[in-house]
C-alpha cells in the first residue's frame, strides 16, 4: 500500500510539472497574472507529493518490505537503521528520486523567496525548472521505477553492497546532488533571460545566491566524497581522476567560473552573454555527469547498449536540454545588450582571466573523461586516460590560476595597476618565499614540492592582505580597523576565506603527495614497524561480531617519539549475505596529519600483511574545502544577495551601507 | 558513487582475497628498483579494472603485472623498456598516460587551444570595446515609471 501510495504521489507529481511547465509559460504570452501565478503553488504542491514519494520509499526500506524489488536488492531486515534509510538512495532507482526530490526542494524555494523578482521573470524561471523534473519524472516512472513489486516476496534482502554500508552515504550523495540539482535554478534563470530578452545586473544580483549555494554543497559534496573514498578504499587515495569524479569536478569547474562571472555582471554590468552561458554550461556538465553516472556507458560503450533504455532515455533528456539551451543561446544572445567597458588590468579583467583558466581547465577534464569513448566509437581503438595524464595538464593550469588570485580582489574596477597591486602583496611575497626556503632547508628535495607550499602560502597570504588592506589594520587606529571591519561586507570576507580554503587545499595536497610515507610489511603478534617518527607494535587480533557482520579486529600500540600516544585496530569485515570481504582502515589523528593502517588477508603463518601509511597534512585538503564552504556561506549571508530580505529598520544603515568603500 | 565502482570492479567481484594491492611478497630487496617500480606501476593500467593503475589495484591481474614489471627491472630493462615491453604485449589500452601521437594529438593539445582561443577572444574583445562608444544607458518608459514609483516610496518612508 505505502509503495503504491509512493508511486501514485509521483504521477501526481508529473502532472503537476507538466501543468507548471505549460500554464505559467502561456501566462507570460497573454500577460495574464492569474495564469502567471500558477507556478507558484505547483511549486510547492510537486515539492509535496514528491516528498511523499520519497517519504513513502524510505518507509518501504525502513520496514523491510522486501516486496518492493528494490528493497529487496539493496536491503537487510538485520541492518542498522541509518544504513536501511541510505540504502533508499544506494541504488540507481531510489538516488533518481532523490535527485527530483532536490530539483522540487529548489523550485519551492524559488518560488517561496523570489517575491522581489518580477512576477514574468519568476513565471519563466519556474517554468522552465518545471520542465527539468517533467523530464526526470518521466525518466523515473518509465525507466526506474523504485516503488516495483515482486509477484512473489522473498523472506529477507540481498544486502546492501557492504562498501556503502557507511555514513558516507548518508552524507555524500544529498550534499553532491544538493550541488549538481543547484545548478538547475541558474539554468532556468539564464534560458528564462533568453527567452526573455533581457538581462542586467539584478539578474545575476537574484541568480547569485543559488549559484553560491549550489557551488557550496557541490564543494563539500566532492570533499566528503573524497574523504569516503579516502578511508574505505584502504590504501589512501583521496582523488582518482574517476570518471565519476570528473563528473562532479566539472561542473564545480563551471560553477567556481560562474560564481566570478556573475561578480563582474553584478557589479558592472560586463560578461553578460559569458555568464548566461556559464550558467547553461554548469548544469549541462551536472546532466551530462547524471547521464555518465547512470547510464553506464563509461564501463564501455558496449555495456551501454547491454541495458540501452536508461541510456537513451537519459541521452534524449540530454540533448533536447543542452541541445535546446545552446540553440537558444545561439539565437537570442547577440541581442542582448553589451555592458560596462574595463581596461584588461582591471578586476574585471582578472576574473575573465580566472574564468579562462577555469574553463581550459574544465575542458581538459571534459575532453579526458570523454576521450577513450571517442575514440573507440570512431576507431576502435582503446586508449585509457587516467590519473598521469590529469595530473600532467590539470595541475600546472591550476597553479597559474592559484598565481593569479591574490592579484583579483586587490585589482580596482575598470582599471587596475599591476605594479601598485604587487606592491601591495609584498608582504604576500615574502611569506612564500620565506616558505619556499624553510621548506626546502627543512625537507630537502624535491624542489617543485617546496614551490608548490610556496604558491599555497601566497594564495592565503594574498587573501589576508586583502583584508587586512581594507580594513586598514596596519594604518589606522584600532577603532579605524573595528568600524572598518565591521562595515566590510560579509561577501568580501566570504571571499578571502574561501581563498584561504584554496590555499589550504594545496597545502594539503602537497604535504599528503610528497612527504607522505608508507610500509608494506607482514607483521606477527608482538613484531615493531617504525614510520616517520611513529612505532607502531602489533598486539595480536581478535574475532568480533557485528550487527549483519563478522569481523576480525587486529590491534597495534602506537608509540611517538617513545612515548604512547594510543592504539589503532584495523579490522577485515566479512558480509555473509553477500559474501564479501571489506578492509576497515584504522586513521589515527595528528593534528592535520594522519596515521592510516590497513589489514591485508592473514597468512597461513599467523602473520599479517599490513600497509602502513604517514600521511602530513592530509587533513587540510578537505579542510579547505570547508573552509571554501564556510566562505560561501559568509558571502551568503550577505544582505545585499538576501533575495527577499526585509528592508533595514533604520535609514541609517542605508546611509551606512552607501558609504561604505567600494569593493 | 566511486567508492562503490571502485571497489566492485575490481578485488571483490573477481574474487580476489587480497585487500593490499602491492603485498609484502612481491616488492624487490633492492630498494631502488622497486622505488623504480612503485613509479611505473602507478603509469600501468590494471586492465580488468575501470581507472585503476596497477599499484592501487587488488586484482590478480595486476598482481600478475607488478610482478611482470619488477621482472623486467631485474632483467636490467631501463623504465622506457619496461613500458614498450606492456604496450607490445597488452597495447596502448595499459598505460594511464597516453603517448602523443596523432590520434591523442587533440586529448594533449586541450588545454592549450582552449586558452589559445580564449586568450585571443578576449584579447578582440577588448580592442572591439575600446572603440565602442559607452553602453546606453536610456531607460525605457515602464523603467522610468518604475524609478519615479520608487523615489516617490522612498521619499514617503523617510522621517
Amino acid at each position: 500500500m505505502i509503495a503504491e501510495v509512493g508511486h501514485y504521489a509521483l504521477v501526481l507529481a508529473l502532472a503537476l510539472a507538466l501543468v507548471q511547465s505549460v500554464v505559467p509559460l502561456y501566462g507570460v504570452r497573454t500577460g495574464d497574472r492569474v495564469l502567471m501565478g500558477v507556478a507558484e503553488p505547483t511549486a510547492f504542491a510537486q515539492f509535496g507529493f514528491i516528498a511523499v514519494s520519497f517519504g513513502a520509499l524510505v518507509t518501504c526500506y525502513v520496514t523491510s518490505d522486501f516486496s518492493v524489488a528494490t528493497v529487496f536488492e539493496n536491503s537487510h531486515s538485520a541492518m542498522p537503521l541509518i544504513y536501511k534509510v541510505t540504502s533508499a538512495w544506494g541504488n540507481h532507482e531510489g538516488s533518481m528520486l532523490l535527485w527530483v526530490l532536490i530539483l522540487s526542494v529548489f523550485g519551492a524555494l524559488v518560488a517561496f523567496f523570489a517575491d522581489n523578482i518580477p512576477d514574468t521573470l519568476k513565471a519563466t524561471v519556474l517554468a522552465v525548472q518545471s520542465w527539468i523534473a517533467a523530464a526526470f519524472l518521466l525518466f523515473i516512472l518509465v525507466t526506474s521505477n523504485p516503488f516495483m513489486r515482486l509477484a512473489e516476496p522473498p523472506f529477507e534482502g540481498r544486502d546492501l553492497n557492504p562498501v556503502l554500508q557507511d555514513i558516507g552515504l548518508a552524507i555524500h550523495p544529498p550534499l553532491l546532488y544538493l550541488g549538481y540539482v543547484g545548478f538547475s535554478i541558474s539554468f532556468s534563470f539564464a534560458i528564462a533571460a533568453l527567452l526573455e530578452g533581457r538581462i542586467d545586473a539584478a539578474w545575476a544580483r537574484w541568480v547569485r545566491p543559488w549559484v553560491l549555494s549550489a557551488w557550496m554543497f557541490l564543494t563539500v559534496g566532492i570533499a566528503m566524497g573524497s574523504y569516503w573514498a579516502y578511508y574505505t578504499l584502504g590504501w589512501g587515495g583521496w582523488w582518482f581522476w574517476d570518471p565519476v569524479e570528473n563528473a562532479s569536478l566539472m561542473p564545480w569547474l563551471a560553477g567556481t567560473a560562474l560564481l566570478h562571472s556573475a561578480l563582474v555582471m553584478e557589479k558592472r554590468e560586463a560578461l553578460k552573454v559569458w555568464t548566461i552561458l556559464l550558467a547553461i554550461l554548469a548544469f549541462s556538465l551536472s546532466l551530462i555527469g547524471t547521464f555518465l553516472v547512470r547510464s553506464g556507458v563509461l564501463s564501455s560503450v558496449h555495456a551501454f547498449a547491454s541495458d540501452p533504455m536508461r541510456g537513451i532515455f537519459i541521452l534524449a533528456i540530454l540533448v533536447v536540454f543542452i541541445g535546446g539551451a545552446f540553440s537558444l543561446y545561439a539565437w537570442r544572445a547577440p541581442l542582448l545588450k553589451q555592458g560596462g567597458l574595463f581596461a584588461p588590468i582591471s578586476r574585471e579583467g582578472a576574473l575573465v582571466l580566472n574564468n579562462l583558466f577555469l574553463t581550459a581547465a574544465c575542458a581538459t577534464v571534459f575532453v579526458g573523461t570523454l576521450y577513450p569513448l571517442a575514440l573507440e566509437a570512431l576507431t576502435g581503438e582503446k586508449i585509457s586516460v587516467g590519473a598521469p595524464f590529469f595530473n600532467a595538464t590539470f595541475g600546472p593550469l591550476f597553479v597559474l590560476l592559484l598565481l593569479a588570485v591574490p592579484f583579483g580582489p586587490l585589482l580596482a574596477w575598470k582599471r587596475g595597476d599591476l605594479l601598485a597591486v604587487s606592491q601591495r602583496l609584498v608582504g604576500a611575497f615574502v611569506a612564500a618565499g620565506l616558505g619556499i626556503a624553510i621548506t626546502f632547508a627543512v625537507q630537502g628535495r624535491p624542489v617543485l614540492a617546496a614551490l608548490g607550499v610556496g604558491v599555497g602560502l601566497f594564495v592565503i597570504a594574498g587573501a589576508i592582505t586583502d583584508l587586512v588592506e581594507r580594513t586598514a589594520l596596519l594604518k589606522a587606529p584600532l577603532a579605524t580597523f573595528v568600524r572598518r571591519a565591521v562595515g566590510l561586507p560579509r561577501s568580501t570576507w566570504g571571499a578571502a576565506l574561501a581563498h584561504i580554503g584554496l590555499g589550504l587545499t594545496l597545502l594539503g595536497i602537497i604535504g599528503e603527495t610528497q612527504w607522505g610515507s608508507e610500509r608494506i610489511v607482514s607483521l606477527k603478534p608482538s613484531e615493531h614497524v617504525a614510520i616517520s617518527s611513529y612505532d607502531l607494535s602489533f598486539e595480536g587480533t581478535v574475532a568480533r561480531d557485528g550487527p549483519n557482520y563478522h569481523e576480525l579486529v587486529a590491534t597495534f600500540m602506537v608509540q611517538h617519539n617513545g612515548a604512547f600516544v594510543g592504539i589503532m585496530q584495523p579490522s577485515k569485515r566479512t558480509f555473509a549475505t553477500r559474501s564479501m570481504t571489506t578492509s576497515e582502515a584504522a586513521l589515527m589523528t595528528r593534528g592535520v596529519s594522519q596515521l592510516y593502517l590497513s589489514l591485508g588477508d592473514l597468512n597461513p603463518d599467523g602473520s599479517v600483511p599490513i600497509r602502513l601509511y604517514y600521511k602530513p597534512l592530509v587533513l587540510l585538503i578537505w579542510l579547505g574545502a570547508v573552509v571554501m564552504m564556510l566562505g560561501g556561506a559568509l558571502s551568503l549571508s550577505d544582505r545585499r544577495l538576501r533575495v527577499g530580505a526585509p528592508r533595514p529598520a533604520k535609514a541609517k544603515d542605508r546611509d551606512k551601507s552607501v558609504m561604505q568603500p567600494a569593493e | 558513487m566511486k567508492v562503490l565502482r571502485l571497489l566492485l570492479l575490481c578485488g571483490v567481484v573477481l574474487g580476489s582475497h587480497a585487500a593490499l594491492a602491492v603485498e609484502p611478497g612481491e616488492m624487490l630487496a633492492d630498494p631502488g628498483l622497486e622505488q623504480r617500480a612503485r613509479v611505473l606501476s602507478r603509469e600501468l593500467r590494471c586492465m580488468v579494472c575501470q581507472n585503476q593503475s596497477i599499484d592501487d589495484s587488488a586484482a590478480p591481474l595486476a598482481h600478475d603485472l607488478r610482478v611482470l614489471v619488477r621482472e623486467r627491472l631485474k632483467a636490467g630493462d631501463d623504465d622506457r623498456q619496461v613500458l614498450d615491453f606492456l604496450v607490445a604485449r597488452y597495447g596502448e589500452f595499459v598505460l594511464l598516460r597516453p603517448r602523443f601521437e596523432w590520434q591523442t594529438a587533440l586529448l594533449w593539445l586541450t588545454p592549450l587551444i582552449v586558452l589559445l582561443v580564449g586568450g585571443v577572444a578576449m584579447a578582440a574583445a577588448s580592442r572591439r570595446q575600446r572603440g565602442r562608444p559607452a553602453a546606453d544607458t536610456v531607460l525605457s518608459a515602464p523603467e522610468q515609471a518604475r524609478i519615479a514609483d520608487l523615489l516617490k516610496s522612498a521619499g514617503t518612508e523617510q522621517p
